[in-house]
């Protein structure tokens, strides 16, 4: 007892400086997420739906609505831990948006017949007796809601991490809801339960990188702190050996989550086991994450080492590119396709990250934007096509559903074109952005690179309106459910960005470039 | 001041979502509204031709300029010069004839909607005609590979059996040149930059910047390959004859006839103004491919048997002859390339409809041995049919004749070995347009096409336009000469390449 009181008298604690209105949406979010567990424990099941979904729209738009206040401040608080300056407010609200998206997605009950699209218990053994009665029992799970909450909360953090401990910490409470989620799949059980393990192991594997990262990182520069990393490397030129095997293993980390070439093999797994609504808000949502992070680590602690992390960022930017796309072209499941279309637009954002400029961090920024939105549109058309065992995910399915549903089927065209990077959707002005910062930088191969893999990725993005419009449907083409207003409202949501973006998109590109840089 | 352009351009586009609107239940309604609509954009241009002032100096008439993305310094801008008029009026002009010639090439029965067919035509009559009015680089670049789309469809959707693999070939073929020119394009840009300050793509400033010479070829580069593809010369020519044999008819006139001279008018219009050393520098490249397409398009036209590809090498020479026009730098033969385009774009016209309407007659077998003796059953089809012909090997008084007569002087002034090799090549045009005719036309009648019926009055209605326009332009070109002539000189000016003098005034003056 003693000794313990001494101690307490010869360090005086101080109270950290928290600028609480700055993390306000973070605190929002988390906070929601608490309640959100004690619903789930406390509430009668019935009840439990309609509360959890005032919940969770109510903490996203709160959260939205006080960054829209909040659109000034720059400044880093929690004692040198959160940095909320432009870019980071312009990721956390493009976040929000589309985790609002994602959430309308989640919440959708009429498409399956059986419900909503998560497993009755996610817990019970695939094909086991219990699994059965569960969902002959028809229970509806909202166990999604928490984990919903704590994956966005992880997010907002990541985003704004200027500490690489507190990093890592959001990215595990970013991903570990992520895993479980991944899991939940009504249907098709096996293949969703080994998605959320592969992630789950995968995930693990790159956190470990990260932390021994952070570790050697420390040990070169005596802090966690980005901007403290960056002076003590322009204060000790030399030696910069442990600092650089760290950043690596940094990288390694947070590729992992951007699904860049070599470090995307969970990608295509994940995106296919996954409920279709997850994997939509996920691959929109964690892509921003994980990149902000990403730009983040790479301009604040380590922009002056730009030479030595750029070769290195131009292989993978470039394999990431081409691998992605070229092995899109063989697949045959539309989600997996998603999938590796993913990684090859990592690629193409990779580009703006490696110009390593203003024009390079707004061109990624808007490019994010434009594919979240375009991503989590084509994910909502993928969760209404169906047939009687569900989700139609094979693209032989697809044949002549552009003529069966003209609608659904030109607006699915209008997102493969987005992604495909045409002109007057906004997939193209994203590329015009990063292509322009990279030729800016004097990048001009790895924008010839990038051409190249456009035009790969082209080639399987008109596949799938071959498919749709030029063949004629059969027997075998699957139907498109009728959708609550929810996912209405996400797909009507993604096309009108996805054209908006490509046709006005002056708005947005101020709102990126006026965001201005990191701050130290 | 009215904004004629852009009324022009958005007049069809209009249309198309009109159409497209409209129930399914009335297809001939749909016809009849995309007819109509096709038709007042037409008398617009009119309107608005009439009101081009020929002997202004400034180089754009009927300007309309708004900031579009002044983050990149995007503009939206339109503006013609007599180029892109006389352009956007054959646009204008090719789009009633095909409606009216294709009223009956989509039912019911061929699979795809009635209505969206001609829904994308109208589109796509809305993008060719910005695409001729652009005068922002970017603008110009949007609607340059948004064009493709529509064109996608109607190859993808309404084509024939092989539609499927020509459609995608089409795309990828053109996004291919279309993602070089755009990085072109941002390198441009990244250029002006650097130069002025301020990122721009406004054409007139563009035209204006001196350029380190190698980055200028690269750009060029860039450029051309885009236009090179879509015009097309050879060896970018691959995907036109498949493309061609797919399409419909009414499709391949507007492919062929229009939106492959957007590669032509790129030329004109970028390559050479804003990067006009590096024009010199390639231009013995450019005109090496010109020749070799000139006689490879003829030769492997000579030994086609089906009417559809036979039409699209056939093309393919005269793009030849339109590069070679615009690559000798004389300004007879620019002027000779600017008509040779209008022609091709009437003569395609005349060529891919009457032949359409005859194979609509043998259950749309293209192929030339399914055919023969058909002037004995339809003469009048088989009348077109020689008008047709005659109109692509450049008979004089056509108007095609203008134009190749035109390119060759032109070349002869400059390289008088160049301008005899090609030449040549109108030998071999003559040769296989000619065996086409004897081929299907003349003999004995062929048992499949016994009781044809020789063209109704629509199929009169939707030729004679073309014939009408070939003589009267032929006869008396000045109409179009008098508004190309001040585009071409400006052309000239700006890549500060002079008229080679006379070389023979020695004896060939003396008279």
């Amino acid at each position: 007892m003693s000794t313990l009181a001494a101690v307490s008298v010869d360090v005086p604690f101080t109270l950290p400086i928290v600028d609480y209105n700055a993390i306000a949406p973070l605190l929002i979010l988390l906070g929601a997420g608490v309640i959100s567990v004690l619903v789930e424990a406390l509430l009668p099941r019935g009840s439990r739906r309609f509360i959890q979904l005032f919940i969770v729209f109510g903490a996203l738009v709160a959260s939205l609505v006080w960054i829209f206040t909040i659109t000034g401040i720059r400044v880093v608080t929690a004692e040198g831990a959160i940095a909320i300056d432009g870019p980071a407010l312009v990721m956390q609200g493009s976040i929000l948006v589309l985790a609002i998206l994602g959430a309308l997605l989640m919440a959708e009950r009429s498409v399956d017949p059986s419900g909503d699209v998560f497993a009755a218990r996610a817990s019970a053994l695939p094909g086991s007796e219990d699994e059965k009665q569960f969902t002959a029992r028809g229970y509806l799970q909202t166990e999604v809601w928490p984990l919903f909450l704590f994956a966005v909360s992880g997010m907002v953090l990541f985003v704004s991490a200027n500490d690489l401990l507190l990093m890592f910490v959001s990215l595990e409470v970013m991903s570990l809801p992520l895993y479980l989620l991944a899991g939940m799949a009504r249907r098709r059980r096996l293949l969703s339960q080994e998605a959320a393990l592969k992630y789950f192991l995968l995930g693990a594997f790159s956190s470990a990188f990260f932390i021994y990262g952070v570790a050697l990182v420390y040990g070169y520069a005596a802090s966690t702190q980005l901007p403290q990393i960056a002076s003590v490397l322009t204060a000790k030129p030399g030696q910069t050996s442990l600092a650089l095997i760290g950043m690596a293993l940094i990288l390694v980390g947070l590729l992992f989550k951007v699904a860049a070439v070599p470090f995307h093999q969970w990608t295509p797994d994940v995106y296919q086991g996954a409920p279709t609504a997850v994997t939509g808000f996920m691959a929109a949502t964690v892509k921003i994450a994980a990149f902000g992070a990403l730009m983040r680590v790479l301009y604040v602690a380590f922009g002056g080492m730009r030479w030595d992390w750029v070769p290195m960022m131009w292989i993978i930017a470039g394999l990431t590119m081409l691998v992605g796309s070229v092995i899109a072209i063989s697949q045959s499941d539309i989600k997996r396709m998603l999938a590796y279309s993913s990684i090859a637009q990592a690629g193409f954002i990779l580009v703006g990250v490696i110009a390593a400029s203003p024009a390079g961090l707004a061109g990624a920024l808007f490019y994010l934007i434009a594919y979240g939105f375009t991503t989590i549109g084509a994910f909502a058309v993928i969760s209404i096509v169906r047939d009687e065992s569900g989700e139609a995910t094979n693209l032989s399915k697809w044949a002549g559903l552009g003529r069966k549903s003209p609608l659904v089927g030109g607006v699915f065209a209008l997102f493969m074109l987005g992604l495909a990077g045409i002109p007057l959707t906004s997939g193209f002005i994203g590329k015009f952005s990063v292509f322009a910062a990279a030729l800016a930088s004097g990048d001009t191969w790895l924008v010839i690179v990038a051409v190249v893999a456009s035009l790969i990725a082209a080639f399987f993005y008109v596949r799938v309106i071959v498919v749709m419009f030029f063949t004629e449907p059969g027997p075998q083409t699957a139907s498109v459910v009728v959708p609550s207003v929810f996912t209405t409202i996400a797909l009507a949501a993604g096309a009108t960005v996805t054209l908006v973006l490509g046709i006005l998109p002056q708005p947005v590109l101020e709102l990126v470039s006026n965001a201005g840089l990191f701050i130290r | 001041m009215t904004p004629w352009l852009t009324i022009l351009a958005v007049v069809p586009l209009l249309g198309s979502v009109i159409v497209v609107l409209l129930p399914k239940s009335r297809p001939v309604l749909a016809k009849q509204l995309a007819l109509a609509i096709s038709l007042v954009t037409l008398v617009l241009t009119v309107l608005m031709a009439l009101q081009f002032n020929g002997a202004s100096s400034d180089p754009f008439q009927f300007v309309e300029s708004y900031p579009w993305i002044p983050a990149f310094g995007i503009s939206y801008s339109v503006g013609v010069d007599g180029i892109g008029l006389v352009l956007i009026a054959l646009a204008a002009t090719l789009v009633p004839i095909v409606v009216i010639a294709g009223w009956r090439d989509v039912d019911a029965t061929s699979g795809g909607s009635v209505k969206g067919y001609f829904a994308l035509i109208l589109a796509l009559e809305s993008m060719m005609i910005w695409v001729f009015a652009a005068t922002d680089v970017f603008m110009f670049y949007v609607f340059f590979e948004v064009m493709l789309i529509p064109v996608y469809f109607m190859i993808g959707r309404y084509g024939g059996p092989q539609r499927s693999y020509a459609a995608v070939k089409f795309l990828l073929y053109s996004l291919l040149g279309g993602l070089f020119m755009l990085a072109a394009m941002i390198g441009l840009y990244v250029v002006s930059a650097q130069m002025t300050g301020q990122g721009t793509f406004d054409y007139l400033t563009l035209v204006g910047l001196e350029m380190d010479p190698t980055t200028e070829r690269i750009l060029f580069l860039g450029f051309f390959l885009a236009f090179a593809i879509k015009a097309p010369l050879w060896p970018f020519h691959t995907w036109l004859p498949d493309a061609a044999s797919a399409a419909k008819p009414g499709t391949a006139v507007l492919l062929i006839g229009v939106l492959d001279k957007v590669g032509t008018f790129g030329m004109i219009r970028y390559c050479l103004p804003i990067f006009p050393a590096a024009s010199e520098f390639y231009a013995p490249v450019v005109i090496g491919m010109a020749l070799v397409g000139i006689f490879y398009g003829a030769y492997v036209a000579l030994n086609q048997n089906d009417m559809k590809r036979l039409f699209a090498y056939s093309s393919m020479s005269h793009f030849g002859f339109i590069a070679l026009g615009i690559f000798v730098f004389t300004t007879v033969a620019q002027s000779g390339s600017m008509v040779y385009m209008v022609a091709h774009g009437l003569s395609t016209a005349a060529l891919f409809l009457t032949a359409g309407f005859l194979m609509q007659r043998a259950n749309g077998s293209s192929l030339i041995f399914d055919f023969g003796g058909v002037n004995k059953a339809a003469p009048v089809l088989a009348g077109f049919f020689m008008f047709a012909a005659l109109s692509s090997l450049a008979l004089p008084g056509l108007v095609s004749f203008v134009g190749e007569f035109m390119v060759l002087l032109g070349t002869f002034q400059r390289y008088l070995f160049v301008g005899g090799v090609a030449t040549l090549g109108i030998v071999i045009t003559a040769a296989y347009v000619l065996r086409l005719y004897q081929k299907t036309m003349t003999g004995p009648l062929a048992v499949k096409l016994v009781g044809m019926p020789d063209l109704g009055a629509r199929e009169v209605i939707a030729l004679m336009p073309v014939v009408v326009l070939t003589l009267v332009l032929g006869l008396f070109p000045a109409p179009i000469l008098n508004v190309i002539n001040p585009a071409v000189d400006r052309v000239m000016t700006t890549i500060a390449a002079k008229d080679p003098g006379p070389t023979v005034s020695s004896e060939g003056s003396g008279r």
